[in-house]
Order: structure tokens, then C-alpha cells, then sequence
């Protein structure tokens, strides 16, 4: 268990070493996202680009053309609000290869507030020709896709928990665009999740397990591209189907099931995350609970539905 | 003929086929194209070592238009460069076309990266400027922008992230032609839309640019005598430790009399009969209009 943000700066260390090309931009935050681990190893490769992040992606872009691999590092918020346009254009546009490293994504930021909570993301950047969206879940699942998005050639959008997750995957964890993953099969109702809350679900289903009800749960690590026929086939053994993220249930995981659901397989879903509104700075328990994304508090509105479904 | 005269018959054909090829398409930008012209000529013709044949030669100059806009201008000097055939501007703007209406990286091969929603671009050359130096790389990078899109804060961005890396490989160029599409009201509580004069008017910019760490060259921006020089003194300076700032003072709608300095040209489709003008000022006999 290792906090995904360490991954992320451990990771870049461990790619400068065997990849020249890899360089690393940051808007001042590096100390936060753990982007400081690479400049103190390869501080020639390290180019600190100040609290302006329009320009920064920009420069990605420029260095990308040149045959370097830029990995772009800070808060989630500031990519997908503040520096859209420049990777609308930039690089989605152009199919750069520059990556996102989107760090302190969702609701669990350290105590920063609603200003730094970016629950919108999936949502926007699903939307975008181009653009590859993957969430991990773990601290092994972000080291592939870290490694994995830095080979393959083109824009990726790689959303970051802060914080760490208990380990679900173990060594022998690979990592396909699209490849959806069963953490655990059930009976009563299928959870479909991504990120660090497919976990969060998984500890849901074990309570859950307790109290008689089979949940299973599916995690989708790869937004887009996803593959449609993996969750077709999920649902449809599914007496019931619920979206869970930490995100809001507008155009992210939810919406992503229900269209697919609703074209290739019409039946209900139903969509838990952040419903129309903006959280506040509190400890990541408080906001979990708050928002009912808790393994406790997610497994108690689970157990209702597979109440009123019966 | 000298070569600055040379220089200056091609930028009047580009000029032609800009404004034509816009007419033929029934819509674009004329102003800007024209203004930025007589520069792109310089560039393309004399300062910029490319290699038409082989547009991703890695060791050439880069130019990124960031005024997107400007598009046409750009491919009519690339055509009459080799990049393209001049047949070719007849597709700008139709479905399919290499040539869209905002300069497209992944559609033509000689553009270095996309452009169009305004104040990008600056940021993309100072990446590739960054990265040549980081190589060893002797490449140098103009990035032409303009007096309206200044006005964007990613610009600003770029403007003093460039003087740190001390990137004398990066050379900006501002088209300063003073007019912008709609224009700002004069006054607080100002009912009408005021007289459309240069926003920048009255703002010391160079001494702006040179406060932010830039090496500033000012000229005409119309006089190959200055144009030549200003750009030669900028890619000179490759090595050193400070970026250029060209100001070009410049006119919009440079060329023809009845469009320079009309913001109504900003973007327009000519007459036939305006055409004929146009091909009479600009000396071009074998137009067919």
C-alpha cells in the first residue's frame, strides 16, 4: 500500500533511468505530487515551468514534436479547468504525446476544499477525440499504466488519487487499453467502479458478503477507450447494475454505463457519486461519508437497492 | 531587380493569392493574411533554412503561425515555396482539404503544430526551442503573433517562462497592425463601440518585453530593409541568452488600397469586381478576373 502520488514520482524516477526522452513539467506543485523525486534524480530533465498552466501543456507540446516523452505534473483541477483549451487544441487535437499525470483527482485532496476538488473530470476528458483516460486503483495498477501510457504513443489523461489504496493487484497485474476487470463476482447486484473507489467497493462487497448479499464488482480502469462488450456481458448476468465514483454522476463512469447499457442492452442503472454539488475541506473519511462513497455508507445504500429490487 | 525587390513581388502574389483563393471559397481572412505577409515572405524565402521537399527535415527552422487565422497567408507563401501546390489553395476551407481554415499539424505536412484558438502558439515554440537546446540542437524558432491576441494570459505565460531558459533560439514576432475584430468602446458607459484604435495605444510593450527579459528589435514591418535584417539579427543570436522580440509595426490589410487599415477586411470575401483592383495594385497580369 503506497500512496498513488509516491507511485507517480517513484515511477518517473525509475522511467528516467532507462528513458532519456522522459522529461517532467511542473507548475510548482512538484513537492505535492511527488514530481520532486525525478528532479532530484535528473534535474536537466526536470523543467520547472511556474504556476501557469496553459503554457506549460504548450511547451509539452513543443517538446513532444522534438521526439521527448513530457510527462506533465499538477492538480487535476488545473488540467481539466484551467488548461482545457491548450489540451483541447494542442495536444488532443494533434494526437501529441504528451501525458497527463493528473494528480490529487476526486474528492480526496488534503483538506484543500471544493477549489481543488475536480470531480468533473472524467466527464470532460471522456469527450475528447484522442484522448486516452485511465484511472488506477492501486498503488501496482499505477505503476503499469504509468509505464504503460509512457510507451504508447499519443495523449493520455492519467487520473491520480492522492492517497493510497489497499493493494488489489498483485505482480502479475497488466494493463490493456479497454480491459475491463472483475475484482469480484456476485450474485446480487454488480458494482461498476473506477480508480481508487473500485477498492472502496470492494471492501463494500466484502461487508455486504456479511450480511448475506453476493456484490459483484467490476473495475474499470480504462475510460477510454472501454470495452463495450465486457460490460454488456457483465450487466447482463447482473440482476441489478450500480455506477459508483468520485465523480460526479454527470458524464463519468455512470453516464459512460448507461449509454452503452442503454444502446446495446436497455435495463436500469443506477448512478452513486457526487450528485450536483460541490464539496468542502474536510478529512477524507468526513467527505467519503458525506458523499456515501464509504465502504460502510456505500454498503448500506447498495443493501437497499438489492432490497427493492427483490 | 535587386533581391529585396524579388522579395517584394512575391509577397504582392501572395498577397493575391490570399484574398483570391478567400473569394474562391467564399470565406476567410483578409487583413491579417496581409499584414503578416511581407514577414512570412522573408521567412520562407530567405531566412528560414527548410527544405520544401522534405517538410520534416529535423534539423529545420520551425514557424508556428499562432495567429491561426491568418491561415491563408501561410499556405499561399508555402505554396509559392514548394510546399504545396498552388492548384492546392483552391481547396482551403472545402471538406477534405489539407487546408482548413485554421492551420491543421496532423492535415499538412510543414506546420508544426495547430492553430487557431488564439494565444497558443508562443507556448509550443518555447517547447521546441527548449528542447533543441537541451539536444544541442541548432534550430531556430519564430512564432508570429498578434497585437489582438496579446490580449490572451497564456501568451503572458510564455512571454516570462522564455527569458528564464534564456532561449535566444526563440524568436517571437509581433504582427502589430492595430485593429482586432470587433474592437473595444472607448469609456466606461460608452453606448457605442468607439473608434476601433490600437488597444495596445499609449502601452509601452517594448519596454514591457524588455522588462520580462527579451531582446527587442522594432521596424517596419513592410520593409524587407528592415524585415531582412531584424530576422537575420534574431536567428544570429541563436546561442545567446535572451530571446528576440520583433515588433513589427504593421498595417492590416497591407497591399491594396482599399483594405488596409479597415478592420471591415478583418474577414471578408471580395467582389469581381473589387478583384480586378486588387489584381491591378498588386501587378498581377496573368489573375484571369
Amino acid at each position: 500500500m503506497k500512496a498513488l502520488r509516491d507511485v507517480f514520482g517513484d515511477t518517473l524516477v525509475s522511467l528516467g533511468s532507462t528513458n532519456p526522452n522522459v522529461v517532467v513539467l511542473d507548475a510548482d506543485l512538484a513537492n505535492s505530487t511527488k514530481a520532486d523525486k525525478f528532479a532530484k534524480m535528473y534535474p536537466g530533465r526536470f523543467l520547472q515551468m511556474g504556476i501557469a498552466e496553459q503554457n506549460f501543456v504548450g511547451v509539452a507540446v513543443g517538446l513532444a514534436s522534438l521526439g521527448y516523452v513530457p510527462w506533465l505534473s499538477t492538480f487535476t483541477v488545473f488540467f481539466t479547468h484551467r488548461a482545457l483549451d491548450p489540451i483541447r487544441m494542442l495536444v488532443a487535437q494533434t494526437h501529441a504525446n504528451v501525458k497527463i499525470g493528473a494528480a490529487y483527482a476526486g474528492l480526496l485532496t488534503g483538506l484543500t476544499g471544493k477549489t481543488h476538488h475536480d470531480v468533473q473530470d472524467i466527464a470532460i476528458m471522456r469527450a475528447m477525440p484522442d484522448m486516452t483516460v485511465v484511472a488506477p486503483a492501486d498503488a501496482i495498477e499505477g505503476e503499469v499504466i504509468i509505464r504503460w501510457a509512457t510507451e504508447y504513443e499519443g495523449p493520455v489523461y492519467v487520473r491520480l488519487a492522492r492517497d493510497a489504496s489497499p493493494n488489489v493487484f498483485d505482480e502479475q497485474y497488466r494493463f490493456v487499453p479497454g480491459k475491463t476487470i472483475s475484482l469480484k463476482e456476485g450474485s446480487d447486484v454488480l458494482l461498476i467502479s473506477t480508480g481508487p473507489q473500485s477498492v472502496r467497493c470492494l471492501q463494500a462487497a466484502e461487508l455486504l458478503h456479511g450480511q448475506g448479499i453476493s456484490a459483484g464488482v467490476l473495475h474499470v480502469p480504462s475510460i477510454k477507450p472501454v470495452n463495450k462488450e465486457e460490460i454488456v456481458s457483465a450487466a447482463e448476468k447482473a440482476k441489478v447494475v450500480v455506477t459508483v465514483e468520485e465523480h460526479t454522476i454527470y458524464g463519468g463512469l455512470g453516464g459512460l454505463v448507461a449509454e452503452i447499457l442503454s444502446e446495446a442492452s436497455p435495463r436500469r442503472v443506477i448512478r452513486f457519486g457526487i450528485e450536483d454539488r460541490w464539496g468542502e475541506s474536510a478529512p477524507n473519511e468526513y467527505l467519503l461519508d458525506l458523499f456515501q462513497l464509504s465502504p460502510a455508507r456505500l454498503g448500506e445504500r447498495v443493501k437497499q437497492v438489492v432490497q427493492d429490487t427483490k | 531587380m535587386t533581391d529585396y525587390q524579388e522579395l517584394e513581388a512575391l509577397a504582392r502574389k501572395g498577397r493575391w493569392l490570399a484574398i483570391s483563393t478567400v473569394a474562391g471559397s467564399g470565406a476567410g481572412h483578409v487583413g491579417g493574411p496581409f499584414s503578416a505577409m511581407d514577414i512570412m515572405v522573408a521567412l520562407y524565402f530567405r531566412v528560414m533554412k527548410i527544405r520544401p521537399e522534405e517538410p520534416k527535415w529535423p534539423e529545420r527552422d520551425r514557424f508556428i503561425l499562432s495567429k491561426g487565422h491568418s491561415s491563408i497567408g501561410q499556405y499561399a507563401v508555402m505554396a509559392l515555396r514548394g510546399f504545396l501546390p498552388i492548384e492546392e489553395l483552391k481547396t482551403f476551407d472545402k471538406g477534405g482539404s489539407r487546408l482548413q481554415g485554421h492551420p491543421d499539424v496532423t492535415r499538412l505536412p510543414g506546420l508544426e503544430t495547430s492553430t487557431g484558438s488564439l494565444g497558443q502558439g508562443l507556448s509550443v515554440g518555447l517547447g521546441i526551442a527548449l528542447g533543441a537546446r537541451m539536444r544541442g540542437q541548432k534550430l531556430h524558432t519564430f512564432v508570429m503573433i498578434g497585437d489582438g491576441e496579446l490580449q490572451e494570459g497564456m501568451i503572458w505565460e510564455a512571454l516570462h517562462v522564455a527569458p528564464r531558459y534564456k532561449l535566444g533560439n526563440l524568436t517571437a514576432i509581433l504582427d502589430w497592425n492595430g485593429l482586432q475584430q470587433f474592437g473595444w468602446v472607448l469609456a466606461v458607459n460608452e453606448q457605442h463601440r468607439g473608434d476601433r484604435r490600437d488597444p495596445w495605444s499609449g502601452i509601452d510593450l517594448r519596454g514591457v518585453f524588455e522588462k520580462l527579459g527579451w531582446r527587442c528589435l522594432e521596424i517596419n514591418g513592410h520593409d524587407f530593409l528592415q524585415i531582412i535584417p531584424a530576422l537575420e539579427s534574431a536567428k544570429a543570436s541563436g546561442d545567446s541568452d535572451q530571446p528576440t522580440m520583433i515588433i513589427a509595426h504593421t498595417i492590416k490589410g497591407k497591399g491594396v488600397h482599399f483594405t488596409e487599415g479597415k478592420h471591415e477586411w478583418h474577414s471578408k470575401v471580395a467582389t469581381k469586381e473589387e478583384l480586378k483592383i486588387v489584381a491591378e495594385e498588386l501587378g498581377i497580369v496573368e489573375a484571369g478576373v
